[in-house]
């Protein structure tokens, strides 16, 4: 076992499935959206980016610019919540809630396909 | 990750690359020799990799204080307690607070749970911070990182290279002297050298051309292949080094990644010399051969010795004066590499020779003085006196030059010959002024110059070797003739597609002798101030070809001439109309209708008697 593949892998799993936890409800309904989970769906994703820099092979290059894409769009889902809360004057409305949520639903696509190529990474590693 | 999937990606790769960037010089490499894998910037890659940590640690920092401020409790303007700051107030106060900018509590007054959170935020991001700010200033101070940016400059400046270069590897005296030819001819250069030291120096030179440069071993296959080897624009690689082995390791090297490629070697030593040609180097240069040879050559011909120096000299430099080498016996200081050389190529021209030498066991030498020379004992008991010659060739340059005083001093009507080891002694040995003075890099460099520019003069000059001296001297007189007391320009000319009108008018079947061609463009009568030395055509070579030549398309003709005649008859050979009148000395029209028009007037005019005769 090595320690580094636990790492690495914990945390494109994390992304993806705390993303997928943060999308999950209806689009429009702030209820169903906790902001403290996008922070941390950030977080994560800023990790996992960091965690995949200066790895030479091809693969390596696809899994840095998923990772890349994912937050992205994960910041620019912050942004339209900082804006709708704190500068909008109407608040967060349930048209600002659905952009949040169609935006990190975004990024839960680049991370679903991470964690493929770590599946495929795995499947054809055989030493 | 380096699992055997990136291994077999790094296959694929390598595959792509050849494909690539093969397909220019496929014919060359015979298809087997596959470049490898261009470097990926690696300076890039240990920047990522190196920062990881420190960037790990400034998110998480940055993490836990921006969600610990939205779970402290705040209180408002009035002092009633409030639930905790927004992410976005958070975040943007662990900004200015991390970066230490620190505007002050915003956007409310705190309570005291928001304080104290604040401090422990300061201390957790600022130390992120110096952590992650350190480590990018060790990461650009250290000397791998620097070498790799050096290297990923170098490597990128070859890339861009779009026009034909020589590989030089060696930078020392000889490769700066061959540098500096080339440069003056706009010859493109790369240049790789062990020693940082002659790098910089070659940064700091006066050149036209930008010549990228790389401190790297030679020796090594990879610093080659950085240095371009692979490029379809490498037309030479030439290896300088005074270190044999590492010269060796380049011709081998070479010969098996690119076996097409010339590659000119310089060799200090016999074996070294015989080991190169085993697999086939191109030239193999070893100066103190040459100089034996050279200086055999003055004492018994002094014809073609004159010719060989006139004609390698550099062009509009005052011609050298016949010197006549005296023959009878010659003394020999120093049993080296050098001494060897030439007491091995003077015996055979059946000199009585007596050599001097300080360590005669170290050396191998059979029957000599023992004594470096310096003191007059020695020289004396060698017997100056009556020797008509000395060849001062110890590889200390001083001891050299005190050799040839006392020697001097002892018997006045000495031939001195002295061997310069380094050219910052030049203006030493200019004072001196001995009668030869023999500077081994200057005779690599020339020669290696020569061979590259202009590869039918080295050609010319062996089978000029082969004739006699009455031959040579008259040629020389015919030099003379030419450019009076300046070194003639030798170059060569070969009748391609670029002379595009001899080119036309030889395929439409004009018969052009050599003779017709080479006049002045304004006046016929006179001729071109130049002599053609050698003919190539094809596996046919013609020394010295006369005026009734036929010329063929594809020919190569080497030309001994006054300074400035090339561009006259390029000229000529280039422009159709200015051709035709050289050759036949008439005003040929040049547009079509014009052409058209000559053509009915002679055809009318050639009508016209055939009419009359008629009836």
């Amino acid at each position: 076992m090595n320690l580094e593949k636990v790492i690495f892998g914990f945390f494109i799993i994390l992304a993806m499935t705390l993303n997928f936890g943060f999308v999950i409800g209806e689009i429009d309904n702030p209820a169903h959206h906790n902001i403290t989970e996008l922070f941390a769906v950030i977080v994560v994703n800023l990790i996992a980016t960091v965690l995949k820099f200066g790895e030479r092979t091809q693969i390596g290059a696809i899994h840095l610019a998923t990772s890349l894409v994912a937050v992205l769009q994960l910041i620019a889902a912050a942004s339209v919540w900082a804006y709708a809360v704190h500068m909008s004057a109407d608040g967060l409305t349930p048209n600002a809630m659905a952009s949040i949520v169609s935006l990190s639903a975004g990024a839960l696509v680049a991370n679903v396909l991470s964690v493929i190529m770590l599946i495929i990474e795995t499947v054809l590693f055989h030493r | 990750m380096n699992s055997l999937l990136s291994v077999i990606l790094r296959r694929l790769k390598l595959v792509e690359a050849e494909e690539e960037t093969e397909k220019p010089k496929r014919e060359a490499m015979h298809g087997r020799h596959a470049p490898p894998p261009a470097a990926p910037n690696s300076v890039v890659f240990i920047m990522l990799r190196r920062m990881r940590a420190p960037l790990l640690v400034l998110i998480l920092s940055y993490a836990i204080a921006v969600l610990g401020m939205t779970l402290m409790p705040g209180v408002d303007a009035e002092g009633r307690p409030t639930p905790g700051m927004s992410i976005f107030h958070a975040f943007y106060f662990i900004s200015y607070t991390a970066t230490t900018i620190g505007f002050g509590e915003l956007p409310h007054a705190f309570s005291d749970a928001q304080r104290a959170w604040a401090t422990v935020s300061i201390y957790l991001t600022v130390i992120a911070w110096v952590y992650g700010i350190g480590n990018i200033l060790t990461l650009v101070q250290d000397p791998d990182m620097r070498r790799e940016i050096r290297a990923g400059r170098f490597r990128r400046q070859v890339g861009r290279l779009r026009q034909p270069f020589y590989l030089i590897c060696g930078c020392g005296e000889t490769g700066s002297l061959l540098l500096r030819a080339l440069d003056a001819r706009n010859q493109q250069a790369v240049v790789m050298d062990i020693d940082t030291a002659r790098i910089n120096a070659l940064e700091l030179g006066q050149y036209h051309i930008d010549t990228p440069a790389l401190v790297a071993d030679a020796r090594r296959p990879e610093s080659l292949i950085d240095a371009g080897l692979f490029s379809p624009y490498c037309t030479a690689v030439i290896a300088l080094t005074n270190d044999d082995q590492a010269n060796l390791a380049v011709a081998m090297t070479v010969k098996l990644l690119r076996p097409r490629l010339p590659v000119l070697c310089r060799a200090d030593t016999l074996e070294v010399a015989a080991n190169m040609a085993s697999f086939g180097s191109n030239q193999i240069i070893n100066p103190f051969e040459v100089f034996g040879e050279h200086l055999a050559m003055a004492l018994n011909s002094p014809g073609q010795y004159l010719l060989y120096e006139w004609l390698t000299g550099v062009p509009g430099t005052p011609l050298i004066q016949p010197l006549k080498a005296p023959a009878g016996k010659w003394l020999v200081c120093g049993y080296g590499r050098f001494g060897k050389a030439v007491v091995r190529n003077l015996q055979w021209e059946g000199l009585k020779l007596t050599i001097v030498e300080a360590e005669p066991e170290k050396t191998g030498c059979p029957n000599c003085i023992r004594g470096s020379g310096t003191e007059a004992d020695t020289l004396l008991a060698a017997g100056i006196t009556e020797a008509t010659g000395i060849v001062c060739g110890t590889d200390h340059d001083i001891n050299n030059l005190s050799i040839a005083m006392t020697a001097r001093q002892l018997n006045p009507g000495l031939f001195i010959v002295v061997r310069q080891n380094r050219d910052s002694n030049l203006s030493l040995f200019q004072h001196f002024d001995a009668h030869i003075t023999m500077q081994p890099s200057r005779i690599i460099a020339q020669e290696f110059f020569s061979l590259l520019t202009t590869p039918l003069h080295s050609r010319f000059l062996s089978l000029a070797r082969n004739q006699g001296d009455a031959w040579a001297y008259e040629l020389i007189s015919r030099i003379i003739g030419l450019v009076s007391d300046t070194v003639p320009e030798i170059w060569d000319l070969r009748l391609s597609r670029r002379q595009i009108g001899i080119w036309q008018l030889l395929h439409e079947g004009w018969q052009i002798n050599l003779g017709e061609l080479l006049r002045e463009p304004p006046d016929r009568e006179t001729r071109l101030p130049c002599v053609p030395l050698l003919l190539s055509r094809e596996k046919e070579e013609w020394l010295l070809p006369d005026d009734a030549t036929i010329l063929q398309p594809g020919d190569r003709i080497l030309f001994c001439a006054r300074p400035g005649t090339r561009s006259r008859l390029i000229k000529v050979l280039r422009d159709r109309n200015l051709l035709t009148y050289v050759l036949t000395g008439l005003d040929v029209p040049g547009g079509t209708v014009w052409r058209w028009l000559h053509k009915r007037q002679r055809q009318a005019a050639a009508m016209a008697p055939k009419i009359e005769q008629a009836p």
